[in-house]
């Protein structure tokens, strides 16, 4: 197979990253601004021996593809901000039982029905800390159109090794823009599937991890057998109250991604090698930064810019590293300052955190941008 | 600094505005090859209320997706015409439809103020071919894409069995700023 050329948008893109993930299952309930995910694979999955399942609402669908993903199939739901807030229960119920799945939230601002069709990246904390308890979570927020495909397949991927749900966070820009796109023939992509247990089921315990931490995953209907709770469990995947095992099994949850950050957490550095002002950016907001970043670059400013593409885990590490070594770091957010928030508690004080944000609808202009760095030259 | 090219199309929700900037990304885009990006504002409404749609067209990278400094506005309400005329660079071009925009804006740019949804329902018999025949004046006025492109494009976009009355539709556009 080649490579294709296509004028695509965000939306689309992340459908066919899917397909050529090998998610064979999809069910969702459409809103705007992520329905055209929904339009587009209720055609494609059938077309490559999958299924397409418009649930009665959102909670309903999240339960469906952590069902299907049980039964060994990739799956994904697709939402936007009100549809999320439903989600969060099965989410949390996803991390628990370890299934893997990709979440898809095309954010809108809120709160509630908030602003259907307008860009806005407000639920940067809702999908790191939407469901309760203490709980593992990958998000991915692309950029462009091209990235969309692109960390969808990784977001199969990681879900699928990790076995945990990872979720993909579009801008209605992101999602809804129209860009030439080549996308790489499906048989170039490096796909991960889950790790299956190689013992017999008579021996097999669902909840018992070697070294990787991630256990093994026995898919139901290949004659496997075993129990799936949301409540804390001990290897065998029934409830325990014993304490020891509550601790081992709920702490191997917390801590499985930590070995796995360097893999996990992706972002990409522009003119940040001798920047003595810094931008800390993610989703279209960083393609205004960018667009300011080299405007300033013009007039002698040495700006430059980190662009978040793995937002949970944080890249807080770099983050420290970057604030030791530029007096500002202009946080431009279309929501009340999110990520700044953990800027400023990855910087430590090292460098001035300066938020820009914006919760009216209208995305961040790069004037502004390039006045507050500016500003602070 | 590169070739950057901003077009905005502007009215109501139904008037196809969405439709055209696909038409003209893609003709730019994959036809001419050259970059292009088309993004849209709309409210929740499906028909009715205002309407937007953006093209940037370059022969570098397009960061940022949205119109700065426009280089031609389509207006096919008043209120767009109101809007958006402020917005429009200094020399830029400002397409109309004079069946709605009765005072058409003034200022530093060259308006066209045409009856082009007018002429979709007289000439082409179908009123709502007017984002076509605007189409055709954009083309004309704009000179940043080919012909071929623009029709290769109309053709892989509008419904089947709509290709020839919509690509009427464009001619007539293009001959009414001849």
């Amino acid at each position: 197979m080649k490579a294709r050329t296509f004028m695509m948008q965000g939306n689309q893109a992340v459908a066919e990253g899917a397909i050529d993930a090998g998610c064979r299952f999809f069910a969702g309930y459409p809103i705007t601004p992520s329905s055209e995910i929904a339009e587009y694979l209720s055609g494609r999955l059938p077309e490559v021996g999958g299924r397409f399942m418009q649930m009665e609402d959102e909670i309903a669908a999240m339960g469906a593809v952590i069902g299907a993903s049980l039964g060994g199939m990739k799956s994904m739901t697709a939402t936007s901000g009100p549809g999320f807030s439903l989600k969060q229960e099965n989410i949390g119920f996803a991390s628990m039982t370890e299934v893997p799945v990709v979440i898809v939230n095309v954010m809108r601002g809120g709160p509630s029905t908030g602003l259907p069709t307008m860009p806005s990246q407000a639920d940067v904390m809702q999908a790191r800390w939407g469901t309760h308890g203490d709980h593992p979570i990958i998000v991915l927020a692309p950029g462009g159109v091209r990235e969309a495909y692109d960390l969808t397949v990784q977001a199969f991927n990681m879900s699928e090794e990790y076995r945990v749900p990872v979720i993909l966070l579009l801008d209605e820009i992101v999602g809804h823009v129209h860009e030439k796109v080549t996308l790489p023939a499906p048989d170039e992509l490096v796909i991960i599937d889950r790790k299956k247990p190689t013992v017999p089921p008579e021996e097999y315990l669902p909840y018992v991890a070697d070294e990787t931490l991630v256990p093994p995953m026995a898919n139901f209907g290949e004659g496997y057998r075993y129990h799936v709770t949301g409540l804390v469990h001990d290897e065998t995947g029934f409830p325990t109250n014993v304490t020891e095992e509550i601790e081992a099994q709920l702490m191997r949850l917390n801590t499985k991604l930590d070995r796995y950050e360097d893999e996990i957490i992706q972002f990409e550095e522009t003119l940040t090698e001798d920047a003595k002002i810094g931008v800390v950016a993610y989703g279209s907001t960083a393609r205004s930064a960018r667009s300011a970043l080299l405007r300033a670059r013009d007039e002698d400013i040495s700006a430059g810019m980190i662009r978040l593409q793995t937002i949970w885990p944080f890249p807080t590490d770099r983050i420290r590293e970057f604030a030791r070594q530029v007096s500002h770091i202009v946080v431009p957010e279309l929501n009340l300052g999110q990520i700044a928030h953990e800027v400023e508690h990855a910087a430590r004080g090292e460098a001035e955190v300066v938020r820009i944000n914006r919760i009216s609808g209208e995305p961040i202009h790069p004037d502004e941008i390039l006045a507050a760095i500016k500003e602070y030259w | 600094m590169s070739f950057r090219y901003e077009i905005r199309l502007s009215g109501a929700g139904g008037q196809g505005l969405i439709l055209v900037g696909k038409i003209i990304a893609e003709a730019a885009a994959i036809y001419d090859d050259k970059n292009a990006t088309q993004s849209q504002s709309y409210g929740p409404e499906a028909r009715g209320g205002a309407s937007r749609s953006e093209v940037i067209i370059s022969d570098g990278d397009i960061d940022y997706p949205k119109a700065t400094d426009i280089d031609l506005l389509l207006a096919m309400t008043q209120e767009a015409a109101d809007k958006y005329a402020g917005e429009v660079k200094s020399g830029g071009i400002i397409v109309a439809d004079s069946d709605f925009v009765k005072s058409p804006p003034e200022g530093d740019f060259a308006v066209h103020c045409l009856p082009i949804t007018q002429i979709a329902e007289e000439k082409v018999g179908k009123k709502i071919t007017a984002n076509l025949v605007a189409l055709g004046m954009i083309h004309k006025l704009s000179g940043v894409i080919s012909e071929e492109s623009v029709i290769n494009a109309i053709r892989a976009r509008v419904p089947r069995g709509t290709e020839e009355v919509n690509i009427q539709a464009f001619k007539y556009g293009q001959d009414l700023v001849d």
